[in-house]
């Protein structure tokens, strides 16, 4: 039976829509005639019924936070979502670090203006503790590719459930110690690693040990160093849809990484309650621009790219995954829930997976010089 | 209906983020944090994305099925009425770009051509129930694929088909609930009443009645519209009551006080097309466009089309839990088959292969008997002109013997006659001459003759020797 598809040639898209982007280049829509309404038809109340939806069923985020102790990523998360997550661990009162890398993660629900959020925020004490730090990040790797797994696991299931559940990590935070010269050397492996599997987001922990010119400095030599090292952190160049969006992310690369300073006490200055650290020479307010870049960094992860984070996780990383464990699934870094999906063969080279290769498998608009990964 | 879906539990709301026994604690918050916004982030995601909605249209032919987009989406949508005379249905789909303020929907219109036509309306269906599944078939072949495109898919499934019912007044027609039946487990099935301007009202609210219990006794099961969420949950409540929608489609517009209203002109009144009184199409409009898309489109992929996933991959042979009962991984029976499917390829690979090498073999084969037999016939030929060379050597050989006995005998005759002439002189001579002339004879009779010249002594014949 066969279906007869009369494909009207007539203009392009609606000059209204965006320029051809990754999401209105539909590879198999068919050519269409644009219609002209007479009326009003409201077709936009669609977007009202999207929202409700949305409201209805509730966000999920999860975010990973790595740096070594003593950077503030705990004060950090609580800074970010002026909520107690976690307790904020003092160094030296008899909480011994821990010898290896172990990955914590916490979850809650906070709710603003009818919108519900199930945060999830994943700790990773003891990264970069240790004498030796050599494959310090496998550990990460491997919580990161089993939250994909469950999610693989889940999808290719029969009888599937309404809403599979979303533990992937979303948004990974990498605080960089605020040296003021360059990355260090297990920075950048780590950074190289990561920005392949994850979205990362690279700041200067502690920033109010530097003044504002040893901040741009720093902040250009790891922009150098970034660039050298072909490390693409969020967000990334080749995921700008539009111009409008290239805009307002060069912007954001530009002051990539940010200089963050975490506060949750509050203090009164000029009569207003602030959060800040109060030092005998002044107090640093975390929201005032002109004293660190924590706004920024909080306007990027939540109020306006969160969608974004969300969908590159799922379109690009998620499907990245799944077609190399489809393909080859015995290279990868496992996580203690990872299922053999394939019979591994007789030699079993070292676990580096995509992250060793120069130009790992990726959907839509990177690489494609990868046809002899495919099976 | 959500208590069908699968495993979703009753409270759907919550259902996911606040998962039992997790023990996810609500955390208050100190100040403004800013993540209301998301749902204008999603939405505006949606945006650039672009929405997609198609409908499919079934109904006879005749009973206003264009007529009805055109009026619905407010707009006039290419196409020609159908003849009467199709030999079977078919399906015609046109896709359509549409634009409201920021939002663009790209719209498929599915509409069965030829349908009720026939004399034998056996098979009317299953053209129908084809193409929906064969939407299903593309989607499930896209999600299965390993390098997948999914957000950037084109979204072929039906969302909604409306099912136009004839005006008879009387009772659903057995093709209409036959078709209904077959269709109700694949798609959101919304009938509607066209043309509805030929009933009255009074026989309208009988007819409404009648189809639905007839719909209810024969177990269909029709699109009802959601009722679990609080802001639409009346109004869809109270729409629910009037299924099934009688509607009448008209692009004509006649102003009207002093508004350009769509009415359809009878000598004896004028029908409007937007006046609740009259019929039924602002809520068609309300409930399928403004109020339920999104419901819509959510129900097809969550329900309609897992239904058909579920089927299809237990049809291929995948379980989710093997006969002990460990999960069984979708993945690895894939791996499976893929292994077998390649096993088979390459046992046909062998097979082409020993096929080839044979042929080869064969070819070989009489290429070198041809080649034999050449070899054989330039044997042959080589030993005659060996034959016949030898042939005429002996003969050389023999001529040459001769030639030579014949020269010994001149040498050893004139040596006698260089003696003879000394000595006996002529006795001898003649003697000789006898014994000559005897040998001659001899050699004359016995034709080994090798003197050349005539011998005057045969007196039968001139015997001519010639060497």
């Amino acid at each position: 039976m066969k279906k007869r598809q009369k494909k009207n040639g007539g203009s392009p898209m609606d000059p209204l829509r965006q320029s051809p982007s990754r999401s209105s280049s539909r590879a198999s829509s068919p050519r269409t005639l644009p219609c002209e309404m007479l009326g009003y038809v409201g077709i936009e109340a669609v977007l009202d019924q999207l929202k409700i939806k949305a409201m209805k069923m509730g966000f999920e985020f999860n975010i990973m936070v790595v740096g070594q102790s003593g950077l503030g990523k705990s004060t950090m998360v609580n800074t970010l979502f002026k909520s107690k997550m976690w307790k904020s661990t003092m160094p030296g009162l008899g909480v011994p670090t821990p010898q290896t890398l172990q990955l914590q993660s916490v979850t809650h629900v906070i709710e603003e203006s009818g919108v519900k959020l199930k945060l999830t925020v994943t700790d990773t004490p003891g990264f970069g503790d240790q004498i030796n730090n050599d494959k310090c990040w496998d550990p990460i790797l491997g919580y990161i590719n089993e939250q994909y797994e469950h999610y693989l696991q889940e999808e290719i299931l029969i009888t599937r459930q309404r809403h599979i559940p979303d533990t992937r990590v979303h948004c990974c935070v990498y605080f960089v110690p605020p040296t003021g010269h360059w990355l260090r050397p297990l920075d950048i492996e780590f950074l190289q690693r990561l920005c392949r599997t994850v979205n990362v987001v690279p700041v200067i922990a502690r920033a109010d040990s530097l003044t504002i010119e040893e901040r741009e400095a720093f902040r250009h030599r790891i922009q150098e160093n970034l660039k050298t090292h072909g490390i693409e952190v969020y967000p990334q160049k080749c995921f700008d849809e539009d111009i409008n969006d290239k805009i307002l992310n060069s912007k954001i690369r530009e002051r990539i990484p940010f200089a963050v300073v975490g506060a949750d006490r509050e203090h009164i200055v000029n009569g207003r309650c602030v959060l800040g650290r109060k030092t005998k020479w002044g107090i640093i307010e975390v929201e005032n621009m002109a004293h660190c870049e924590f706004p920024l960094l909080r306007d990027l992860l939540i109020r306006s790219h969160l969608q974004d984070l969300k969908d590159i996780t799922h379109n690009v990383h998620y499907e990245n995954y799944r077609i190399f464990r489809l393909n080859e699934s015995h290279v990868l870094p496992r996580g203690p829930g990872w299922v053999n999906l394939a019979p591994a063969p007789a030699s079993v080279p070292a676990p580096a997976g995509p992250q060793a290769n120069p130009s790992p498998p990726k959907v839509g608009g990177w690489a494609k010089d990868n046809s002899d990964e495919e099976c | 209906m959500e208590a069908e879906a699968n495993s979703g539990s009753p409270e759907d709301s919550w259902a996911f983020i606040q998962r039992p026994g997790e023990g996810c604690r609500t955390v208050p918050l100190a100040g403004h944090v800013g993540f209301d916004s998301l749902p204008d982030q999603l939405v505006n995601q949606s945006i650039s994305q672009g929405f997609c909605f198609n409908i499919l249209c079934v109904g006879e032919t005749g009973l206003g099925k264009s007529t009805l987009m055109d009026t619905l989406f407010n707009t006039k949508f290419e196409g020609e009425p159908a003849t009467h005379t199709q030999p079977g249905v078919q399906l015609q789909s046109n896709t359509y770009d549409l634009q409201e303020s920021n939002v663009g929907l790209k719209l498929t219109i599915v509409s069965t051509v030829g349908f009720g036509d026939q004399i034998n309306k056996e098979d009317s269906y299953r053209p129908i129930v084809e193409f929906i599944d064969a939407q299903f078939e593309a989607y499930l072949q896209e999600e299965l694929k390993i390098r997948r495109l999914l957000h950037n898919y084109h979204d072929s499934r039906i969302h909604a088909c409306l099912y136009f019912i004839a005006p008879t007044g009387h009772s659903l027609k057995s093709l209409d609930l036959v078709t209904m039946k077959k269709l109700d487990s694949k798609v959101n099935v919304i009938p509607i009443i066209a043309k509805s301007d030929a009933i009255s009202k009074s026989e309208l609210t009988k007819f409404k009645i009648k189809i639905t219990s007839e719909l209810v006794s024969n177990g269909v099961q029709i699109y009802q519209f959601p009722m679990d969420d609080e802001a639409v949950a009346e109004v869809n409540g109270t729409m629910n009551a009037h299924l099934p929608f009688a509607v009448i489609g008209s692009t004509e517009e006649l102003k009207i006080g002093n508004k350009m209203v769509k009415v359809r002109q009878y000598p004896w009144g004028t029908v409007q097309v937007e006046n609740e009184a009259h019929c039924d199409f602002v809520k068609l409009r309300e409930m399928l466009i403004r109020v339920n898309m999104e419901d819509l489109r959510e129900q097809t992929h969550s329900r309609h089309y897992e239904l058909y996933r579920r089927c299809k991959l237990e049809e291929m042979g995948f379980k989710d839990t093997d006969p002990d009962s460990k999960p069984f991984s979708l993945q690895e029976t894939y791996e499976a088959k893929r292994n077998e499917f390649l096993g088979e390829l390459q046992k046909k690979e062998e097979e082409m292969r020993q096929m080839f090498v044979q042929r080869v073999k064969e070819k070989e084969a009489e290429l070198k008997e041809a080649e034999k037999e050449l070899h054989e016939k330039f044997d042959r030929l080589k030993k005659l002109h060996q034959d016949e060379k030898k042939k005429l050597e002996d003969k050389k050989k023999s001529l040459d013997d001769e030639v030579n006995a014949f020269k010994q005998r001149k040498t050893a005759a004139e040596l006698l006659q260089s003696q003879g002439s000394q000595a006996g002189g002529s006795q001898t001579l003649k003697r000789d001459k006898e014994k000559k002339k005897t040998r001659e004879e001899k050699s004359i009779s016995d034709g080994t003759c090798t003197t050349p010249g005539k011998h005057p002594v045969v007196p039968c014949a001139l015997v001519v020797c010639a060497v």
